[in-house]
């Protein structure tokens, strides 16, 4: 496999933008269950709607990282088709997830619709144990549908 | 149900209860179809194989669910999880145990909110960590 050339202009082009419109979101209860079932996470805050309004959520609430269903931009191969032509192009055919922080200010609850604002915040280039790497790393802003920030995101991949 | 816990009840150095879990390959299937993320290296062995990879292996995203799932069971319904930042530095493979681990590192009052910082990781069945990370946690106080 030829070796990485490094972070190209259409790489470099993108740091800085938000390579795509705001990303909309619908948090329903049977996304939120499957989510749940998919983590195998009993928890019945995602579950058991009366048990989540006695609790005082007062509603199915997401576990914490899910922000419910793209129904405009958003998900993951958006992220796949977006970096994967360019980091291919630049030598780096590979794509991996490296890595995620989350900050949580407000439940997510069904029924709410949100908002993500993400932008690419930088590209850069690492040397690894098998060659050397590029890191992409994007910044996300979700807000729900009274503008309330509910989470802050910064996710990282690597192209090699 | 988790029984309610209080920031009073830990201290630096305590450590997470173990949250173990052995995702199938069906289950990588289920997170694929939850989480939007189609991704080939997950479940097409083939297609693995074809980037470089030994065969399918978990998604990274699932992994940072389990390490949620990890603070969430040992808060209880009344903590939150107000950070959490996770780090892929190993790979898991389905079919093979993934140990969910923390322990507390800090604990003090920020206003009117008890904090708890941890250190959390998944573990392989070698013992390595392969996605390493931090958490911050409020908790209810007795007081």
């Amino acid at each position: 496999m030829a070796e990485g050339q490094g972070i190209t202009d259409e790489l470099k082009a993108m740091i800085g933008t938000m390579i795509s419109e705001p990303g909309i979101l619908e948090v329903e209860r049977g996304a939120i269950r499957r989510y749940a079932d998919a983590i195998d996470d009993l928890n019945l805050l995602y579950r058991d709607v009366e048990y989540a309004k006695k609790s005082g959520y007062g509603e199915l609430i997401c576990p914490p990282g899910f922000f419910g269903w793209p129904i405009k931009e958003g998900g993951a191969m958006k992220t796949l088709d977006t970096f994967g032509g360019p980091l291919d192009r630049a030598g780096f055919p590979r794509i991996l997830d490296a890595g995620i922080e989350y900050e949580f200010f407000i439940p997510v609850r069904a029924g709410d619709i949100l908002t993500a604002y993400t932008r690419v915040a930088d590209i850069t280039e690492r040397a690894g144990r098998t060659g050397n790497m590029l890191i992409v790393t994007q910044e996300s802003t979700y807000l729900n549908q009274n503008g309330d920030i509910v989470a802050k995101a910064r996710s990282m991949l690597i192209g090699r | 149900m988790p029984k309610q816990l209080y920031y009073e009840d830990v201290e630096v150095g305590t450590e997470l209860p173990l949250l173990i879990k052995k995702p199938t390959p069906q289950q990588l299937v289920k997170w694929a179809g939850a989480s939007d993320d189609y991704y080939e290296i997950h479940y097409d062995k083939d297609f693995a194989q074809s980037t470089g990879l030994p065969g399918t292996i978990v998604h990274g995203r699932l992994k940072s669910s389990f390490l949620v799932q990890l603070l969430t069971d040992w808060t209880g319904d009344g903590g939150t999880v107000k950070k959490i930042s996770v780090q892929h530095r190993g790979m898991d493979f389905p079919g093979e145990q993934i140990t969910c681990r923390g322990t507390v590192t800090k604990k003090y009052v920020e206003g009117d909110e008890h904090i708890v910082e941890c250190e959390i990781w998944t573990e392989n069945p070698k013992g390595e960590k392969t996605a390493p990370g931090s958490a911050i946690v409020a908790l209810p106080s007795r007081e």
